[in-house]
């Protein structure tokens, strides 16, 4: 076969290849993701069984041991509206009132259960733009 | 002394601006004294960010808490050690030291080509001090480390319990030595295609630039790894976490730009695939230090509420715009001088690596930035998870590893299939009789981790097997020892056996990966005093409650309270573990009144208990049960509140007392995770690899002494 045509050939696959696989990429990514939602947002839609990344803060003095889980509530990062989610697992250090955090959680009847691993606090000290209180 | 520090970060961005006209005017004008002043004008940053990072560091060690940024990240309870690093744990500091360092690499890469590449280096000085005056311009108008208040306050906030780690020292420094040195041959790259001298000579003049900048970047990203086992209370390495991937990026980019320019100087091929690299790589360097500030991506780090997004966008659609123009206005010169002869040759194996390292990073900066993409796309923010990645990139770490195995024993143009016989067939049954071994051993839990182990041990062969035939060759020829014949066999080809080092661990690194997610034992369970919890066949004991205060000085550092855990395999003592939970006061304890107030509601950070060991580490934290324990510390609060500080202090005590005696409950995480210490050996492997690779060849030195001789005696000459 003549070499520029194998080339050519090569290349077409070569391409096709990476297309389909950027596709299926593509693909996945949409049905695999779970919406970032604020409280208030779940709070006006949230289909049972469906996953969402929670972010928000955690409202003061509602966090509680119930056996292994954790009760808390995420509140708006600017408002009020706040949902209950229940945490079975190990909180991140950083994890108190009034951080913020981002929890994947599916909803189960009034509550948000949170996933195993999924909970992270963010830490407030590092490179934020106005000094804050640690207190 | 913040005054002398301002006016050297202006006179920094004066210079900057100065240096970029007088190297521009030079090269365009042909005047060597205007590019020698350009050179000059980066030698004097270097001096300016010396002077002024020296002040920062120097009001941290004192804790000068007139500095803001002393005040907000560090304290006079802040060990010595972590008050230098808290110099860089701020956003103003962190953004000081990537100047710092980018002025020092950039001296170096200039002083040693000021003789080489005379119309190239003067436009890769101009890009290296634009990159100065973008980050000079930065920290003095719009993130100033010498700012200072008129009354300092008594104590400072300190620095976060969770950067108190040896590895957070070190870490920063390496990570931003990984970037700043990837803009050095990003500059030559842009200046070589400016000039339109796109040979391989602004690759060598670099390359061990480059080496430097991929093992600083992979050393950077290991320790924070480190740090996250060895200091967050979770017990992981690797999160998938924006922040991370941001650094993986150039790191993966650059790893692919590492291999392919050696099939350019070989044989003057993948020339636009080269400049396209490195162009990437620089900019997905300059990507991942704006990633930390942006605030753009939700990120365990949260660096975010910066208002530097904007000029950094600015910067990187720079960056792109202008590497595409050069790219695609260029593209005659950068036509390859052969084509590829065999699909069996070294240049195959390397495209094929460089195309897995390239959608290795795809899919890293595809998940990354999936919350932005879904947003423009579906108008609502959403994000993929670890098992999303790990579903395209586990696939393609095994394709990776067992390239780096058949890569280095093809050979170039044309391999015969009896010269790959003959180099791979003993690797070949090495794999074969691990994978019969461990199937004997009923490893079948997971294929990929045993394709992984397979993979791994067949490369791992393939360096044992061109180590053992270099060091035969050598001793037949030279007839020297076996240890002499090895140490002037990888003297002799530093690059070459450099690489098989990296290769060696990277393969050993990858085994500690796959055993420690697959085969990892992993509870949280909540005990008292005397229960036990099994996890992975191990007997964990909750032996006894602890509990004490840390001071530092006459200060109260943090309070700890924690536990020593009995540690039984079949009944016989393994180990004993000893873990603590640090509640580290606020910067006023008392400012609500209660000193015990100010202590629980300040940080608090996990000290994990760890038996590291070369098969199995185990791993554990506590959680103190809230619930309990703050049933006490209301208590105690309420009853002391208002109180002297000497009362409240004894009845902080008291507390501790009662927490050692009681039957606290508390939360463990606990693991047993085996080979996560071939992690770190991988690691030390790789970058031992990476050193040799870099030093340069005694050879190469002589030569350069006797060309410097030659040199001289040519000039007496001509005076003669």
């Amino acid at each position: 076969m003549d070499p520029s045509r194998k080339r050519r050939i090569r290349l077409v696959v070569a391409l096709s290849a990476a297309v389909i696989l950027a596709g299926a990429l593509a693909y996945t990514s949409f049905s695999a993701s779970s919406a970032a939602v604020s409280p208030s947002r779940l709070l006006a839609s949230a289909d049972t069984g469906h996953s969402y990344q929670l972010t928000g803060k955690v409202v003061d003095g509602s966090i509680s041991r119930h056996g292994d889980a954790t009760l808390f509530r995420v509140r708006d990062r600017n408002g009020s509206a706040s949902v209950p989610v229940r945490y079975v697992g190990a909180v991140p250090d950083p994890f108190r009132d009034g951080r913020e955090v981002i929890v994947t959680v599916r909803k189960r009847g009034a509550t948000f259960v949170g996933e195993k691993d999924s909970l992270v606090t963010k830490c407030p000290s590092k490179f934020t733009d106005k000094p804050t209180s640690k207190t | 002394m913040a005054t002398v520090g301002q006016a050297c970060l202006i006179l920094a961005l004066l210079t900057c601006v100065y240096g970029i006209v007088a190297s521009l005017y030079g090269a365009r004008a042909g005047r060597r004294d205007w590019v020698d002043s350009g050179r000059r004008a980066v030698y004097a940053l270097a001096f300016l960010a010396i002077v002024s990072f020296a002040i920062l560091v120097s009001a941290f060690l004192r804790s000068d808490f007139h500095y803001e940024v002393v005040a907000t990240h560090s304290s006079t309870t802040t060990p010595a050690f972590y008050r230098a690093a808290a110099a860089w744990s701020s956003q103003e500091g962190s953004l000081l030291l990537w100047v710092l360092l980018l002025s020092l690499w950039s001296s170096v890469v200039l002083f040693l080509v000021r003789r080489h590449l005379r119309d190239v280096a003067p436009y890769a000085t101009a890009v290296l001090l634009g990159f100065g005056a973008f980050f000079t311009g930065l920290l003095v108008f719009a993130a100033t480390p010498f700012k200072t208040m008129a009354v300092a306050p008594p104590e400072g906030t300190g620095l976060d319990p969770l950067l108190r780690h040896p590895s957070m020292m070190i870490h920063p420094p390496m990570l931003y030595s990984g970037y700043t040195l990837w803009a050095i041959p990003f500059a030559f790259a842009v200046g070589a295609l400016i000039v339109r001298r796109v040979d391989a000579d602004w690759i060598r003049a670099t390359r061990r630039f480059a080496l430097a900048a991929w093992c600083f970047l992979g050393i950077g990203i290991l320790l924070g790894a480190r740090w996250s086992y060895a200091e967050l209370g979770w017990g992981g390495y690797w999160a998938w976490d924006p922040v991370e991937n941001a650094s993986l990026l150039p790191w993966l980019t650059g790893t692919a730009f590492i291999h392919s320019v050696m099939v350019q100087e070989k044989r003057g091929m993948l020339k636009v695939w080269n400049v396209s690299l490195v162009l990437a790589t620089g900019t997905l360097a300059v990507l991942g230090t704006f990633l930390v500030r942006s605030g753009i991506l939700d990120s365990i780090h949260a660096f975010g509420a910066s208002t530097l997004g904007a000029p950094f966008v600015i910067l990187i659609g720079l960056m792109i715009a202008g590497g595409i123009y050069l790219v695609v206005s260029r593209r005659a010169l950068l036509a390859s001088e052969h084509k590829l002869d065999s699909l069996l040759s070294r240049e195959s194996a390397f495209l094929g690596n460089n195309l897995v390292l390239v959608g290795l990073a795809f899919v890293v900066f595809w998940g990354t930035f999936f919350p932005l993409i879904s947003e423009a796309v579906t108008g609502t923010k959403a994000a993929v998870g670890p098992p999303w990645f790990n579903r395209y990139t586990v696939p393609l770490a095994l394709v990776l590893v067992l390239l780096s195995g058949i890569g280095p024993v093809i050979a170039w143009r044309r391999a015969t299939w009896a010269n790959a016989r003959r180099n791979l067939l003993a690797p070949t049954a090495a794999a074969l009789a691990v994978l019969a071994a461990l199937l004997a051993f009923g490893v079948t839990k997971s294929a990929t981790s045993l394709a992984m182990f397979v993979f791994a041990a067949f490369t791992v062969a393939v360096v044992v097997q061109e180590f053992a035939r270099g060091v035969a060759a050598r001793r037949a020829m030279a007839r020297e020892g076996p240890l002499r014949a090895l140490v002037s066999l990888v003297q002799r080809n530093r690059r070459r056996y450099g690489g098989y080092t990296v290769h060696l661990g990277m393969a050993v690194l990858f085994v500690g990966v796959a055993a420690s997610t697959a085969f990892q034992h992993a509870r949280d369970v909540r005990l008292t005093p005397g229960t036990t919890a099994t996890v992975g066949g191990y007997q964990v004991k909750y032996v006894r409650a602890t509990a004490r205060p840390v001071y530092r000085g006459e200060r109260l550092e943090r309070v700890a309270l924690g536990a020593v855990l009995d540690v039984r395999k079949d009944g016989r003592h393994v180990t004993t573990l000893r873990t603590e939970r640090g509640y580290y006061p606020s910067a006023a304890p008392f400012a609500s009144g209660s000193l015990i107030r100010g202590i629980f509601d300040g940080d608090a950070t996990s000290e994990v208990g760890m038996k590291a060991g070369l098969t199995r580490d185990l791993w554990t934290a506590i959680q103190p049960d809230p619930e309990y324990l703050n049933k006490v510390i209301d208590a105690t609060a309420a009853k002391t509140a208002g109180k002297p500080p000497a009362q409240q202090a004894q009845a902080v005590g008291r507390l501790l007392s009662v927490y050692r005696q009681g039957a606290f409950p508390a939360q463990f995480r606990i693991i047993s995770s085996p080979l996560v210490s071939w992690i770190w050996l991988g690691g030390i492997i790789v970058f031992a690899g990476g050193l040799i690779a870099l030093w340069p060849a005694p050879d190469a030195a002589r030569r350069r002494v006797t060309a410097g001789y030659a040199a001289r005696v040519a000039r007496e000459l001509g005076r003669a």
